[in-house]
């Protein structure tokens, strides 16, 4: 078999590929915008995989093309193509690229990981691992009984061993603040343990380095929120973590991605990066709204008549709302 | 196209085995309702595959239509957000296991293995038909469960959700995949057993179809990693109705172990959908374009390859779980290095058509569009294998796209191509080109504009698995809908097609497409027992081009 050609023409295509590639992989716009430190991190990344992706894309597909105009069969020819079997330098050479690429973006992507915080999780405690666990019907205990609420909730925020953790410059120190996070059909509860403030939102400071603490009460949920590039599963019975520090100031959509039952595509809340004065007087506010009597009255629901999905949808929400004004 | 290999059959030679009636040309084998029966021939067994997977593919089809109709707006204003569920489970599960599967292993395996190595029947014929009624069952208990409510925790049937909606509904999808699994072992061990030990003695290893060799790959991981499944399907089975609470949270079970034994299995099973799909991308290919397969031993490798890194993949699937994060890297990489055995394929299948002539026929239409679709997905994947990537798009339509290139473009393009390719062969009549060419093209552009904008609406934030979505996707996701109509358009060209060129087609003759594999070397539709006498084989399944293939393949007595 022929030689792999290396003629001008391959050579100028080559060029040209390259460059599209590269253009491609910087201009795809694709992504939402970066609001998290992770954020460019991940971008960069698939940025190169976009590039890589581009080029192999561009020549793969290109020779498909070329091939089927070139070598198509002609009227009256009903010969047999060249019986060509192999050529073993293409065949290694055709190996060896993709192992050269799959195994530079496997480092690679250590590296970026490692940088997020998903090698490091854990490690920077020993409190052994305390699981809010609220048997039953998880919104019946936690409405009906605030107080019992407060000390399920309240927790000191445990450590779990198990998410996205600190990255290589945060690594052994405690988030300037933490939040836990409680997936429920289908909503998210946000309790700041060390003010006491519950929330249907999250609202976190601009450029501070935040710890949610995930759980579930009922199923699975995910946490992700788009414009961090972060998403963490809530696991009933295995507490996660999620550490970010949010760098935009905005309003970003929390979804739920883990399929938690009829109305999972409903589960959807906010995070509320603020500055860091809002955040304080948004905290003092509703520092003062939830006294636990504004709680009960917020909520007069029979909880008995909240087992099924279908009440739950609506009220879930609701609950948000009556608990951060 | 149609040249004819000169038939030069001694008359009335005589076999070891037992030795079938009259005449090979057109001689019908089997009646119609012999395909109603718990036949034990391995053809009639092959073509009942088929049709019955392609009948659930048109009921797992018309779920898929709903629920892009459902998708077509932000709301969930078409169907109860339940049933939007239900039918997303089940559509799932139907495509996988009642629909590609059965179709690609059982239908092609069975039809094909025994004739391409030269064999009479598979080697446990009695087994193959259990095999195959273990579906039928299957089937019905998945449609039945919507009497119940359908089982709407995904085809991953995650606890502690699968435990708390419609319990019964989830029993049956259970048990139905108990079934069908139970029928993949059956099958697989036929299939190694007839592969390894049943192959005409004049047959050499490199001288087995690629499409073989993608059997035996197939059942090998078949048989690893189907218990395995099994296992973590009976004890949820167990928790769901027998107060047991291995995945039960509050009762101190672990739902993060039932993912592993899940996982275990599915990673694996898209392999199991994929590899017989290459296998026919190896026959198909070199036909059409009347070239050697480029590179045999590293297609026969590169699928035992699949098959070994494929069963250490599967925590790739669990990234944004509970997974510690050395076992996130250890599953990043070898997750990467699949791609490499896959990526040999590709270029095998692109280097066999350099210097070939190509001719444009449904089947190879078919092939090349796989082709070009697998090469996205299989970019989009190695995008996904990654880690840090993955946790963005983890569980968004990003995964939804990418699987529907794999599986749309990669699965259901060659089965379409084998569908074409052999359609001669097993009823003794020619398919319609044209309606074939309308067919492709309808599913071409169906395919990609159904899936395509999926991939912009997982990177931007639009979750799997919902029914209702914020207003900001409207757009994409109604160009997906249009593309899932004509994609369900596409289906009628098709559909005619078959029953008509069943009934009243073109007789094919023995060899239509002057093809070398040992099952053109006899009638068609082939006789009850494969071959009046054994063929013997005298060359490679692929030497196209090379001397005088046409008096290449020959049937002369096995004893002479
Ligand atoms: C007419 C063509 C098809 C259309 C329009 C279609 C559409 C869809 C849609 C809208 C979903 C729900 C996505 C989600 O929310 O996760 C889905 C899921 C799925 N589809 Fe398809 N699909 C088609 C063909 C296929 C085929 C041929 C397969 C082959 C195996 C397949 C396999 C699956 C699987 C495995 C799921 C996931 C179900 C789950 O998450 O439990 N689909 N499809
Ligand atoms: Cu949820
Ligand atoms: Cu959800």
């Amino acid at each position: 078999m022929q030689q792999i050609p290396v003629s001008l023409l391959t050579l100028v295509a080559g060029v040209i590929i390259t460059l599209f590639s590269l253009w491609v992989g910087q201009h795809h716009s694709l992504l939402p915008i970066q609001a998290s430190e992770q954020a460019p991190l991940v971008d960069g990344f698939f940025n190169i995989m976009v590039t890589i992706a581009t080029a192999l894309f561009v020549v793969v597909e290109g020779t498909i093309l070329i091939f089927l105009v070139k070598f198509r069969h002609r009227k009256g020819d009903d010969t047999d193509g060249s019986p060509i079997e192999g050529n073993l330098p293409l065949e290694v050479f055709w190996t060896a690229i993709p192992t050269i690429i799959v195994l530079g973006l496997g480092i690679y992507s250590v590296d970026v990981f490692g940088r997020m915080g998903g090698l490091e999780v854990g490690g920077n405690s020993h409190t052994p691992v305390h699981v809010a666990q609220m048997p039953g019907s998880a919104i019946a205990a936690t409405l009906s009984d605030p107080s019992g609420m407060e000390s399920e909730m309240a927790v000191p925020a445990n450590d779990p061993d198990i998410g996205i953790g600190a990255g290589a410059n945060e690594k052994g120190q405690r988030a300037d603040l933490v939040v836990d996070v409680t997936g429920m059909q289908f909503a998210w509860i946000f309790n700041y343990p060390d003010s006491g403030v519950t929330a249907g939102e999250l609202h976190v400071p601009v450029g501070t380095d935040v710890q949610l603490n995930l759980s579930a009460t009922d199923v699975i949920h995910s946490f992700w929120v788009p414009q961090f590039r972060l998403k963490q599963d809530a696991i009933p019975g295995i507490p996660t973590k999620l550490r970010f520090v949010a760098t935009k100031v905005g309003t970003y959509p929390v979804v739920c991605t883990e399929l938690c039952g009829g109305y999972h595509g409903s589960m959807r809340s906010q995070v509320v990066v603020h500055t860091p004065e809002e955040y304080e007087s948004w905290l003092a506010e509703n520092r003062i709204a939830q006294q636990p009597e504004g709680l009960k009255q917020a909520v007069a629901v029979n909880p008995a008549e909240l087992s099924k999905s279908e009440f739950l949808a609506p009220y879930a929400q609701k609950i948000g709302v009556v608990n951060s004004h | 196209m149609t040249l004819e290999i000169p038939q030069n059959q001694p008359p009335g030679s005589e076999s070891t085995s037992v030795v079938v009636t009259e005449s090979t040309h057109h001689h019908q084998a089997w009646k119609w309702y012999h395909y109603f029966t718990f036949n034990v021939d391995h053809k009639v067994i092959g073509i009942q595959y088929l049709v019955t997977a392609f009948v659930f593919y048109l009921i797992g089809g018309l779920m898929a239509i709903a629920m892009r109709a459902e998708l077509a707006t932000p709301d969930a204003d078409l169907l109860d957000p339940n049933l939007y569920n239900a039918f997303m489970t089940n559509h799932g599960t139907i495509m996988i296991f009642l629909w590609i599967v059965p179709s690609a292993i059982g239908g092609f395996g069975n039809f094909l293995v025994p004739l391409m190595v030269g064999a009479r029947d598979m080697a446990f014929p009695k087994l193959n038909a259990i095999a195959f009624w273990l579906n039928p069952p299957a089937g019905l208990l998945v449609l039945a469960s919507f009497f119940f409510g359908g089982s709407q925790s995904g085809w991953t049937a995650y606890p502690p959700l699968s435990l708390v909606t419609a319990p019964i509904a989830q029993s049956m999808w259970i048990l139905a995949i108990v079934l069908v699994g139970t029928s993949s072992i059956l099958g697989s061990l036929n299939f190694v057993i007839t592969i390894l030990f049943m192959k005409v003695p004049s047959m050499k290893w490199d001288q087995i179809p690629l499409f073989c060799w993608a059997i035996l790959a197939t059942s090998v991981l078949a048989l690893l990693s189907t218990p395995v499944l099994a296992a973590g399907l009976v004890l949820l089975l167990f928790d769901l109705n027998f107060g047991t609470s291995f995945f039960k949270p509050d009762a101190g079970g672990n739902v993060v172990i039932y993912q592993h034994l899940f996982w275990f299995y599915s990673h694996p099973a898209v392999y199991l959908m994929i590899l017989p799909i290459f296998g026919i991308m190896s026959e198909v290919i070199p036909v059409h374009a009347r070239k050697p397969i480029f590179g045999y031993k590293a297609i026969a490798y590169s699928s035992l390859a699949i098959c070994l890194v494929g069963l250490f993949v599967w925590v790739h699937h669990m990234f944004t779980s509970g997974t510690p994060g050395w076992m996130r890297m250890f599953f990043t990489i070898s997750t990467l290095i699949v791609a490499v055995p896959t990526g040999v394929k590709i270029f095998g299948w692109v280097a066999t058509l350099w210097g070939g002539k190509i001719r444009f026929t449904s089947a190879m239409l078919f092939a090349v569009g796989l082709l070009s679709m697998f090469v996205m997905g299989g970019l989009s994947g190695v995008t996904m294998g990654t880690a840090p990537f993955d946790v963005h798009v983890h569980d968004t339509y990003y995964v939804v796209a990418h699987f529907h290139y794999v599986l749309f473009g990669g699965s259901v393009f060659g089965i379409y191509a084998g569908i074409y390719h052999w359609f001669p062969k097993m009823t003794g009549r020619m398919m319609n080109e044209t309606l074939g060419r309308i067919h492709f093209i309808l599913t071409f552009i169906g395919t990609n504009l159904t899936f395509l904008p999926m991939h912009e609406l997982g990177l931007q934030g639009m979750p799997r698995r919902v029914a209702m979505y914020d207003a900001q996707f409207t757009h994409l996701n109604e160009i997906c809908t249009i593309g899932a109509y004509i994609l369900g358009l596409s289906v009628i060209p098709f559909t005619i097609n078959v029953l008509w060129s069943w009934v009243a087609g073109k007789k094919a003759g023995d060899n239509p497409w002057n093809a070398l594999t040992l099952e053109w070397t006899t009638s068609s539709p082939p006789l009850v027992e494969n071959w009046e006498v054994l063929p013997v084989v005298t060359h490679g399944p692929y030497d196209y081009g090379v001397n005088d293939r046409g008096s290449k393949i020959q049937s002369i007595a096995a004893n002479s």
